[in-house]
């Protein structure tokens, strides 16, 4: 499938990370990243398990603090931020997690409303079940609205989630790993999602993964991380354009034929 | 005579250890103060989760509704049978239904109300919780700016403190109807007599006491609960430890608690 054009204003920077480190006791993840992502871009992530990833994204959600550095989203400094400005900022976020993380005693319908009720006061009943249903067509799975997160599949969950993340009209979507552990046909489907979201949404998204073709696929740009530091950033084919010993193996073009 | 190199290597370790050891006792008494002190920053403000805290308070009184009910009346039932022969080598058999009014309402009602409850509800509220911390449903709810604290500990935490309470109040009529039936059948007294010589004993420190114990047991349950699942580490063993961690810890506090309210009772009767 080719990607369809997306439109970046290169002159909007959505997040801006300079300087990041984060360590777990003796052990560095992040080793000093700069990082830039545009208004309308889909950056791609990519690196081996345990290189720190999901860590990345997790500091630019909040949910991690860093050691050292700054991180710039959406104009807000997190470091300079209170709790509830945080908070505000959050919903301006979506992040759609590896595992779905759906609220398993929930239906699907009461899934997506939790985030909605909760930060958009004095919704109608009309308006709040007219939000769910329209992501949930979204992604394609209206008719799950009654369903419980354990009567879905994984792609379906995987879908779920990212209409959870959806129902806020966030700005910008972070998306760890989101083909991780779906069968082939699957992944081509929750890629096609990842693009359908960028032009019909207009966000900006970070997409964590090692699946080189997810990369490929929706991807503007690809950002390499390898040893807690980004070594190559560019399109696929620029990024794949090495003899660097660290990076060829992963980029096993035959692989992707 | 053995003496202890200070210097010894193995010495040394063990030292390190018992150091650590003892720093992450202190780590954990205060993030558990940390934590307490954000419950009740947090449980009072606006806006409230009316609709979750019945639901919860529905899920406590029904997760223990049968065991306390049948435990209740069972209670009731042995411990007249058992003080029945002492009271009789002192011809004071009559005064048994006081007696069992005096230990069930006192102590029994709340103290095996809440010792049920740490066992179904805490290590429920435990599991659950700590099921939710490691699939990352509440980084989730963290990530889609909802307070997850307010919606999964504060409701949990009222729920356990108002409903407790009111099964402990229902454990203590349970296991007096336990105790009028063994001494119905065995003598005879009529029921009016019983309920007189039931409630003339008790006093208005004895109701007081034993709602104060039953609210403290209750937010206990609840908090340690809560405590144990919202801080699980990851992985299906941190489930398992955050529900035994529950359930070990609010009974080792509940009978803490049961001394110290007890010596307090005691300085106003």
């Amino acid at each position: 499938m080719e990607k369809p054009a997306a439109q970046i204003d290169y002159n909007n920077k959505v997040i801006s990370i300079r300087g990041l480190k984060k360590s777990f006791e003796d052990y560095a993840v992040l080793r000093g990243i700069d990082l830039d992502l545009y208004q309308g871009e889909n950056l791609v992530v990519l690196g081996r398990s345990g290189t720190g990833k999901s860590v990345l994204i997790k500091i630019i959600s909040g949910l991690l603090k860093p050691d050292a550095g700054t991180v710039e989203v959406l104009g807000c400094e997190l470091e300079k931020v209170t709790d509830i400005e945080l908070q505000d900022l959050r919903v301006r976020i979506g992040f759609s997690f590896q595992n779905s993380a759906l609220y398993d005693s929930m239906t699907v319908r009461q899934n997506l409303e939790f985030p909605l009720v909760r930060n958009r006061k004095n919704l109608t009943r009309k308006e709040i079940d007219t939000s769910v249903e329209s992501v949930l067509d979204a992604v394609g799975l209206l008719h799950t609205i009654n369903q419980m997160p354990s009567e879905l599949s994984g792609g379906q969950r995987k879908r779920i989630g990212i209409a959870r993340t959806l129902i806020l009209n966030p700005e910008v979507m972070l998306y760890d790993e989101p083909t991780a552990g779906l069968d082939p046909i699957t992944c081509i489907e929750i890629n096609e999602l990842i693009n359908k979201v960028q032009q019909q949404f207009k966000t900006s998204s970070i997409i964590i993964t090692h699946d080189l073709t997810c990369a490929k696929e929706t991807g503007d740009r690809i950002a390499m991380l390898l040893d807690g530091q980004f070594q190559r950033t560019g399109t696929f084919e620029e990024v794949f354009d090495t003899n660097d010993k660290r990076v060829k193996p992963f980029f096993d073009y035959n692989f992707i034929q | 005579m053995d003496t202890v190199n200070s210097t010894d290597p193995v010495v040394l370790k063990r030292g390190a250890k018992q150091r650590k050891r003892l720093s992450d006792f202190f780590i954990s008494l205060y993030n558990i103060n940390k934590f307490v002190f954000r419950f009740f920053k947090e449980a009072f403000l606006p806006p409230f989760e009316f609709k979750e805290i019945m639901r919860q308070c529905y899920e406590v009184g029904v997760r223990s509704f049968t065991l306390i009910s049948l435990t209740g009346f069972i209670v009731g039932v042995i411990f007249t049978k058992q003080s029945r022969p002492s009271l009789l080598q002192f011809g004071a058999s009559s005064w048994l239904p006081s007696l069992v009014s005096i230990a069930i309402m006192r102590a029994l009602a709340p103290l095996v109300t809440a010792l049920i409850a740490a066992g179904k509800v805490g290590s429920s509220i435990g599991a659950e919780l700590g099921s939710m911390r490691v699939t990352e449903q509440i980084d989730a709810m963290e990530v889609s700016g909802t307070k997850p604290f307010k919606f999964l500990v504060c409701t949990r935490v009222l729920a356990t403190t108002l409903t407790i309470p009111i099964l402990a109040t229902y454990t203590g009529f349970i296991a007096l109807l336990g105790g009028f039936l063994n001494v119905y059948v065995n003598e005879g007294t009529s029921y009016t007599t019983f309920i007189e010589q039931v409630f003339d004993p008790l006093t208005f420190v004895d109701f007081i006491a034993s709602l104060a114990k039953a609210i403290v047991f209750g937010f206990t349950i609840g908090i340690v609960g809560c405590y144990q699942g919202y801080n699980a580490s990851r992985g299906t063993e941190g489930v398992g430890k955050a529900a035994n961690g529950a359930v070990v810890t609010a009974m080792f506090l509940i009978f803490v608690e049961e001394i110290v309210i007890v010596q307090i009772a005691g300085w106003f009767r």
